[in-house]
Parts: structure tokens; sequence; C-alpha cells
């Protein structure tokens, strides 16, 4: 903030995707060496006016100016050109190449690399701004804290002066995002400008110099960090008052229904990726899951759900062993399972259709004959979709045209609606806004309260903490320990992420 | 000036067949301009053409007899499509159903007419299913890739009634001359209307699939299994059978049309019984979006270019491959027109009179 120039100026951007308007006339202003935190609800248009700075999409109107200068930056290329570089969610890196190879990849001077000069170059890069990334490292040999680091190094390498960051602390364990914070800082410092996607708070509130607010397609205010708090913040980005505190229920049932024991499951190149899990879930308590992404959370819930090999180990349901059956099986001997996948659109509900068959997806197998009944999952359309508040034009939108959110509520509403005992859930508010977010923790707590077993995976710290029973940290297809919730704390839960034991952080 | 591709919202059926029809017009427009380049009048051809498809009850007929097979085996093809099985092996499933039909009809030719025909017809079925089942058997076992087994196994049919037209099939009474015996006039199918009855199986084919893929549960799993495996799977589909039944299905109703081709318009077996249809049908139940009733619509629309073109071909002497040149055009433009149901070219002038538009 102290040699404050508008660097980036964007005025009265718009930009519409068929029917609907992504950015309405947005407005942004980045000074150099400030980090500016983009602060917005899903759909708020914080990527796609982000896509629009990096060459991604092209604004329908509007001016962009960099340094003073009006752009036009029509591909990413153009956009690292003028000197803007953008950190995506998904890393755009080969998985079978070196760090440097993939910093060099496509980076077109010459007919020869030159590697050694170049790789000069690029130390030089990281000591100004401090970047620790083992240059003949394999990719694929990397955390996702590395391949974050290599992503912005490659990106400063190629002359970005703004960078966007979209969401980075997503991925991240708490450790590994001190450190990505530490990087934001030099490279403020430096005189860069960092945007900062984010809908958390406490991240936002910690990090950023001003603070964006942006609300269904507009530019809402830009406010100083220390001139504002987080009530305010969510106030803005929301539209209107909201309680942020998550209630945790009293437990009311205390039989155990669901054991796991020494559970091993090894993945399609036969890599274990479940190393022996044991642990149980009593009815009416929440368990939440937590881990690193890719810690075997995904293939935990699909062995529970029939849908993954199990090499070894044993499931009981209600005294029923689970091991070795799949979900026609569940469905023919009424074991009362939900499942939420991670993978809405590519596991538990089919894109295409309307969510009158989505419905359908769950019912069909009761009914008598050869025909499916469309009338039963027509009401039960029409009842999620007020329950839950889902926005559609009807029931007879294909679910693909959906917001995530409204996606997510889809599958929830279909999948709370056959009353189960046991219910897993992946990740169930990820990209939900807050409102959407408070609302379903309401109702895992209230089918808490009716004594369903839930297993809840989760990325977010503050929601396992403040809503499960007991949480059981997975790192690496093992589990870490298993803490009460109630007595749990960030860092103890991000060291035993990483792989330290429960029992050695308390030494 | 700058342009570049925009996506469209879901486009309506009015605005779907406006584009339909503007593809169909240029293809015209185009086809016109070669047969301008061959020294001919256009707007002659093409009402030659049409007079050609359905200028006389003949050649009314014949479009429709040309329509049938390639109706029943979209409607097979569209089943399997929509598992997102490519059954590339219509094509052979056809010739097998003729095969077993004729085993049937030569075997067995004095037999009852009804009773001979039914057991035609469910020999056909069986050939047919059978010959869609063994790639569909690999691809849930083994999960070998359909496009090829099913396109290779076109291959073996084919080969096979080669086989027997030079030898144990051969025609004693044809005097040397490689040729499978004529069937009985107990194995020809019966005339309706003055075309034979394939086209009563063909409507009550098109109504069974109709309701097959819309209203019954497997019709349904076959639909999910086709967005996605792993939400079958995920739903409790068990997909191996369903791979299994939809092309049992699909190979059955493609060997359907084998009998009636074999039955009713060649009243023998040959290698030239399925004339290319198993690889047209792929264009019309593409073109018709795997919908029943649309399968009608585009498959009537083929039978008439070809049976006008072929017209064409005598009465103003072009050669075959000109007529050709004309189909080719018309498929290119209505497959291309695909793009714009999807995507809109916008021009930079345009897209700034949009943005201000949406300022008020």
């Amino acid at each position: 903030m102290t040699n404050g120039s508008a660097y980036v100026s964007m005025k009265d951007i718009t930009k519409i995707f068929g029917t609907v308007t992504a950015n309405d006339r947005m407005s942004l202003d980045v000074l150099n060496g400030e980090i500016h935190a983009l602060l917005g609800e899903n759909g708020a248009g914080k990527g796609t006016l982000m896509n629009m700075l990096s060459g991604i999409y092209i604004p329908d109107s509007g001016h962009i100016f960099i340094d003073g200068k009006e752009v036009q930056l029509s591909s990413p290329r153009e956009a690292i050109n003028a000197g803007v570089g953008m950190i995506h969610q998904h890393f755009k890196l080969v998985d079978v190449l070196t760090a440097l190879e993939n910093i060099l990849l496509g980076y077109k001077t010459g007919i020869l690399l030159r590697k050694r000069e170049r790789e000069a170059e690029i130390r030089k890069i990281m000591d100004r701004f401090q970047l620790d990334v083992d240059l003949n490292k394999y990719v694929y040999d990397m955390s996702v804290g590395e391949k974050q680091t290599l992503e912005i190094l490659k990106t400063l390498y190629r002359g970005a002066k703004v960078l966007i960051l979209d969401e980075p602390t997503a991925v991240l364990t708490p450790q590994e995002t001190v450190r990505l914070f530490k990087i934001m800082r030099r490279m403020k410092e430096q005189d860069c400008a960092v945007i900062f996607i984010s809908h958390k708070m406490n991240e936002v509130m910690e990090i950023a110099d001003r603070v964006t607010v942006l609300r269904k397609g507009r530019t809402i205010d830009t406010l100083n960090k220390q001139e504002t708090d987080p009530q305010e913040l969510t106030e803005l980005m929301v539209g209107r008052p909201v309680d942020l505190s998550i209630n945790r229920t009293a437990r009311v049932f205390d039989n155990k229904v669901l054991f796991v024991k020494g559970l091993r499951a090894l993945n399609e190149e036969g890599v274990e990726v479940l190393k022996g899990l044991t642990f149980d879930l009593g009815a009416g308590e929440i368990l939440g899951v937590a881990g690193i992404a890719g810690s075997g959370q995904k293939e935990l819930c699909e062995a529970l759900a029939g849908l993954y090999r199990i090499k070894e180990g044993e499931i009981t349901f209600k005294g029923e062993n689970l091991v070795g059956k799949n979900p026609q099986e569940f469905i023919n001997r009424k074991i009362s399972m939900s499942f939420i996948p991670e993978d809405r659109l590519g596991m538990g509900l089919v894109a295409s259709m309307d969510m009158v068959d989505n419905i359908l997806l769950k019912q069909y197998h009761y009914s008598q004959g050869l025909f499916v009944k469309r009338k039963p999952a027509a009401s039960k359309a029409k009842e999620i979709i007020k329950k839950l508040d889902v926005q559609t034009p009807g029931v007879n939108h294909p679910i693909k045209n959906l917001s995530g959110g409204n996606i997510q509520k889809v599958l929830l509403g279909r999948e709370l609606d056959s009353h189960p005992e046991l219910l897993i859930t992946a990740y169930p508010v990820r990209g939900l806004d807050i409102n959407t977010c408070h609302k379903i923790y309401d109702i895992l707590n209230e089918e808490k309260q009716k004594g369903v077993a839930i297993l809840y995976i989760a990325e977010d710290l503050d929601s396992l903490i403040g809503l499960c029973d007991r949480i059981m940290v997975i790192s690496n297809g093992e589990i870490t320990g298993i803490v009460d919730a109630r007595l749990a704390e960030k860092k103890q839960l991000g060291a035993m992420m990483l792989g330290k034991k429960e029992e050695e952080y308390a030494v | 000036m700058q342009f570049r591709i925009v996506k469209k919202p879901e486009i309506s059926q009015k605005q779907y067949i406006m584009i339909l029809l503007t593809a169909i017009v240029l293809a015209l427009i185009t086809s016109g301009l070669f047969i301008l380049i061959l020294g001919l009048n256009p707007f002659y051809v093409y009402s030659a053409m049409i007079k050609g498809a359905f200028g006389s009850t003949y050649r009314l007929e014949q479009t429709v007899v040309k329509a049938i097979p390639l109706i029943i085996v979209s409607l097979g093809i569209a089943i399997a499509f929509k598992m997102k099985f490519w059954n590339i092996g219509a094509e052979g499933q056809i010739v097998v159903g003729a095969l077993f039909a004729s085993y049937i009809a030569l075997n067995y030719g004095e037999a009852p007419r009804a009773l001979l025909l039914v057991a035609m017809l469910g020999a056909g079925f069986l050939g047919g299913s059978l010959w869609g089942l063994i790639p569909a058997f690999f691809k849930a076992r083994w999960g070998t890739n359909e496009v090829i087994v099913t396109l290779m196994m076109n291959y073996i049919a084919l080969k096979w009634v080669t086989y027997l037209q030079y030898g144990p099939w051969k025609d004693s009474a044809s005097m040397g001359f490689p040729k499978i015996a004529n069937f009985t006039q107990n194995a020809i199918l019966p005339k309706l209307l003055g075309v034979h009855i394939g086209w009563v199986i063909a409507l009550i084919l098109t109504a069974f699939v109709f309701i097959f893929m819309n209203y019954s549960k497997k019709g349904f799993e076959i639909a999910v299994l086709g967005e996605s495996s792993n939400t079958a799977r995920y739903a409790g589909i068990n997909i191996s059978r369903t791979i299994l039944f939809s092309m049992l299905l699909s190979g059955g109703i493609a060997g359907l049309a084998g009998m009636i081709q074999a039955s009713a318009v060649s009243n023998t077996l040959s290698v030239e019984i399925s004339g290319g249809v198993g690889y047209t049908a792929i264009i019309t139940a593409w073109l018709a979006a795997l919908k029943p009733p649309w399968i009608i619509v585009v498959s009537v629309l083929f039978a008439a270019m070809v049976q006008g073109s072929s017209f064409v071909q005598t009465a103003f002497g072009i050669s075959a491959a000109s007529a050709l040149v004309i189909q080719a055009l018309i498929l290119f433009f209505v497959l291309g027109s695909d793009f714009f149901t999807k995507y809109k070219i916008a021009f930079s002038s345009e897209l700034l009179a949009h943005g201000k538009e949406t300022k008020k």
C-alpha cells in the first residue's frame, strides 16, 4: 500500500453467458505492492472477472488498463506479456517432467533450450522471492504445496507482476497455508500485486490489505482491511445480516452402528490407498474426517458404499457385513445407507437428465413392474425444491444447467429423503455459499438428532471443529488419530494431516 | 473486424428446426452450383429428384421399401448409442440376421406360411442379437473397444455369407453360378397397400423402442449408463448385464431388418443383402438425435434422396458419383449445422453494442 498507483484497473466490465450476466459493469483497482482480496459467494463473478484479466475470457464490454495503458487481452499469453499471471486451482503442470522442464515448457525463445542459462535466471527469481523449489524434482513426486509454489515460480519467471491466486488455500494444510502467505508477503515487498480469491473470511483478514466484495455479478465495495471486520464483510457479501456460528447439538444416542476394522484397499495401479483403517461410528454421531486432498477420503467413502474393491478388512453395519457387496446388493438387502459423493455430476447425478429422472434414479428399483413411475419422483422433486430452496426453472430442467450449489441441494435432498441410517457425505458444502452451508449444517444436525450415523468428510477445519462430535484425521491412507472435536485444535489437526500421529504430537 | 465463438443458451425446438432448414437450403444452393458446373439446370434436377422419389405410386413404394431397413436399423443403433456403446456393427448384425432367417427359409420352405415367417423373424432376431452380444460380452468382461470389435465382425459376417454362397448353400439349379436358391413363396413377406409388410413391422418397432427408451426401467438404466458408468454403479445398476441386454436388443432389431430384406426384397441370401444400410443408419440415427419418431422422418428423407438421385442418374445421365456428391453435400451441411445449435459467431462491434444494451 506504500507506493499506491493503480497498476491494474478494470472498468465497467460486463460479461454475459447465454442468459446469465456473470459480471455486470464490474470495476476493480489493484495497486502495486498490495494483496487485494476478492471476496464473494459462489456465482458472485470472482472467477469470471479474473479469467478476463488473465486472458481466458474476453469481456463483452468494458476496459482493462495495466500500468495506465488500455489493453486487449485475448489469450493467457497476451496477459502474461502484459504482466498478469493466474494460478488456477487445478495446476497446469506435466507430471512426468521436472520442475525446471515445466517452467521452460512452451516458453519459446529460439530453438535451443539453453537450460543452464535459463536455470540461472530462474534461480535469481527464486532468490528474489524466496521460493523454495527443487528444480530437478519430478512433478509427480511433489506435494500439493510444492506444486503450487512451482506454479507461482513459473508464472513469475514468465514476467508476471500481477499474480492472481484462485482459492489457493483450498487444497493446502494449515502449515502449507502459512508458507504460501509468506510467499505472498514477499511478493508484496517486491512491489508485485497479488489478487487473492477466497471465501474464507479468516484468511482474508489475515493476509489482505484491501478487500473488494462482489455479489451477484456486481462490485459492492472496496474496503481497507483495517477499517472493516468479518461481520461487515460477510454482510456485504451475503447482502444481509447472518449468523456465522455453527451449532453442535448434543448426542442423544450412544450405541455404535458401524464398525470398520483393518480396512485395506489398492487402487488401479496396485498402490495401497487405504492402509488398515479401524474406527467406529455411533448412531446420532457426526464423525468428521479431515485430511489433505487425496489422502484416501474418496476411497474410504466408496469402500463403505460398496463401490471400491476392498482387499482386506471388515465393515460391519448393524451386524451385517458389507465387504464384497455392491450397491445393488445393498438395495436388495435394504441396507439403509446414503452416499453423497465428492464428484456430484460424475457419480451421484446424471447431468443431462432433469430433476425428476435424477430422483427416479434412487426410487425406480423399488417400484413394481417393467416401467418407471415418474409421478412420485416429480412430486418428490417439488418437495425438495421447496424444502431446500433450489433455484431452478422447473423440475424438467436438465440439472447440468443449475449452479453448483443447486446441484448439490438436489443430491442432498434426494439422499436425505430416503431416510438413511448411515449417511456418508463427502465435502457436502464444497462450493456452497455461506447461507447454504449453514442450512446444510442444520440439516445434518437434524439428521443426527434422528439417530443417523454420519460420516462427514470436509476440508474446512472450522466446520469440522464446529459441527462434529469426533474428528478422524487421515494422512496418506492411514488414520493418524481420532480426537474429540470439542478439544481439537487446528494446529494439532494440521500436524496430523501431514502424518504426525496423535501421540507424537502430544509428546 | 474481430470475431469469436460464443456458446449459445439452450435453443428451442423451433430454432433448431430453423437452423436445420437453413442448412438444407444452403446445401441445395451449393449442390445447385455443382449441378450448374455439370451443365444442367439445378431446378430441373431437384424437381426431378422429388418426382423420382414421390412422383408416382411405384416410385413412392420404392422410397418406402428403401426407408424400411433404414428405420429399423436406426432404431437398433439408437438403443446402443443411447448407452454410448458405439455399435458400428449393424451391417454384420443385419447379415447374420438374414443368414439365420435364410437357414429356416431354405430348410423348412414348405412349412405353413404364418408359422414359417414368424420362425424366420425369430431366427433373424436371434442371429442379429448373437452378433451384437459377442462384442458386448467382450466389452463387459474385458473392456475391449466396441468400435473395433463390432466393425471387424461385419467382415466376418460377410465372409460367412460369401462362403455359403460359393460353397455349401450354392444352388445346384443355378448351373454353377454362385448363388443361393430363392426362397419359396411361403417364406416371402406378404404385401399390404402395395409394399411388403416390413413397413408395419417398422412402425411397431418404432413405437416399441419409443416406449422402451422413455418409460421402461431397462431403458432408463441404459440412459443412465450412457451418461456415466460411475453414476450407474452408484445407483446399483448392473453394468455388464445392461450392456449385454441393450446389445441383444440393438443387434436383434438389426437382425430383423436382415430377415425383412432377405425375405421381401431379395428373396434369397446374398452378400449384397445389407447394402451399407448398417452404416447409413448410424447417420440417420444420429441426425434424429436417437429419437424414434424423428428416425422415421430422417430415414424417409434419406431414402427419398437415394431413390430420387438414382432416378436423376438415369433421367439426366449424370454419373452415380455426381449423385453421391449431392448427397454428401446435403449431409455435410446438415451435420455442420449441429455446431450452430450450440454456438454462435459474434463480431466485436456487435459485442460492444450488446454490452451497451445491457447497461440500460
